[in-house]
């Protein structure tokens, strides 16, 4: 039985391997890079330019270019911006570090804003005992006897 | 929350907004929103935004505006993929032919195109004027180019003359624009 489950996750793992160096896709490319003109992707553009980046690509995959070999070719050609996303390293990493930075110091900032609110709310519990101010209750208890009269 | 917690708070709040206030004053103000064009269409003679580029000709040559002052220049913004690109060609290698003997100069410049298309562009159309690649299209910005072709015209001082021609030089609303602009590199027209 263990043997047979090792067999499994061995055929897994090949087939996992084998569809990762597969053939990269066409419509995967175009979502990834960006139109020079419209700086849209380019499976939202139509433009002359998108048109033709999108034939350099078909061409590429039918010679056995890899996603990032056709990707580095692009940049080379119309620089880092035609990524549609930022690479992860030098300056661009920060692209990708300070919306996380920014969602950290949200978290941090609500959270201290409701653990505040919580305690000033179990302070306000403690402290109150029910009882209604002495001239307040005077005052009712004349309203009252006068309404019972 | 205590009081000078709320403090430090709002006061922090008012900085951002100070800041983010201050900012759109000084992109309004020193802004150059629609680049050397913008002031060409105020009247004014900016300086022509300074490039090095490498130069779709040679294999590793590069080029610099810097190195063509004194120089009357056309400066002329394309893409093989444009149309009227492929119309005007002619008409600027011919400008070209016609006055390089007065030391004018024709520059183009191939931006948001890949290199290779450039290169047969060039060879199609018999260009021999220097045309240098910018396939990022890092000028545009600078010199407020919105579309291709456009075409500039740079003095012998390095200045911006004449007006920015927005479409082929060889149409019948171009032409007079484009002879002017040349009139006023060489310097014989004001």
């Amino acid at each position: 039985m263990t043997r047979l489950l090792a067999l499994a996750l061995v055929a897994l793992a090949l087939v996992g391997s084998a569809a990762a160096a597969g053939p990269p896709r066409q419509a995967d490319l175009e979502a990834e890079i960006v139109c020079p003109t419209c700086h849209t992707t380019l499976d939202q553009s139509s433009s002359p330019i998108a048109t033709r980046m999108k034939e350099f690509i078909r061409a590429r995959i039918a010679a056995g270019a890899s996603a990032s070999q056709i990707k580095a070719q692009l940049v080379a050609q119309f620089g880092p911006g035609v990524l549609a996303e930022p690479p992860k390293h030098g300056f661009d990493l920060l692209a990708w570090l300070l919306p996380l930075g920014a969602l950290a110091v949200g978290v941090v900032v609500v959270g201290a804003l409701a653990w505040t609110w919580s305690r000033r709310r179990g302070g306000d519990a403690e402290t109150g005992d029910g009882a209604l101010d002495p001239d307040l209750e005077r005052r009712v208890d004349e309203e009252l006897a006068r309404f019972e009269d | 929350m205590t009081g000078r917690a709320k403090t430090v708070g709002q006061v922090v709040a008012l900085a951002a907004v100070a800041g983010l206030l201050a900012l759109l004053v000084w992109k309004l103000a020193f802004g150059n929103g629609s680049g050397a064009a913008g002031a060409l269409a105020k009247g004014k003679h900016p300086v022509a935004p300074a490039f090095t580029l490498s130069r779709l000709d040679t294999a590793d040559g590069k080029l610099s505006l810097a190195s063509l002052k004194g120089k009357p220049v056309v400066v002329n913004f394309w893409a093989s993929w444009c149309i009227p690109c492929k119309g005007e060609a002619p008409a600027l290698q011919k400008a070209y032919e016609k006055y390089r003997a007065q030391g004018l100069t024709v520059l183009g410049i191939d931006a948001q195109d890949f290199r290779q298309d450039a290169r047969h562009f060039a060879k199609r159309f018999g260009v021999t004027y220097p045309v240098v690649y910018d396939g990022s299209g890092s000028t545009l910005g600078k010199w407020g180019v919105t579309g291709f072709p456009e075409t500039f015209f740079v003095d012998r001082s390095g200045r911006l003359v004449g007006e920015r021609i927005q479409g082929g030089i060889d149409t019948a609303r171009n032409k007079a624009a484009f002879a002017r602009g040349i009139r006023l590199a060489l310097g014989k027209a004001q």
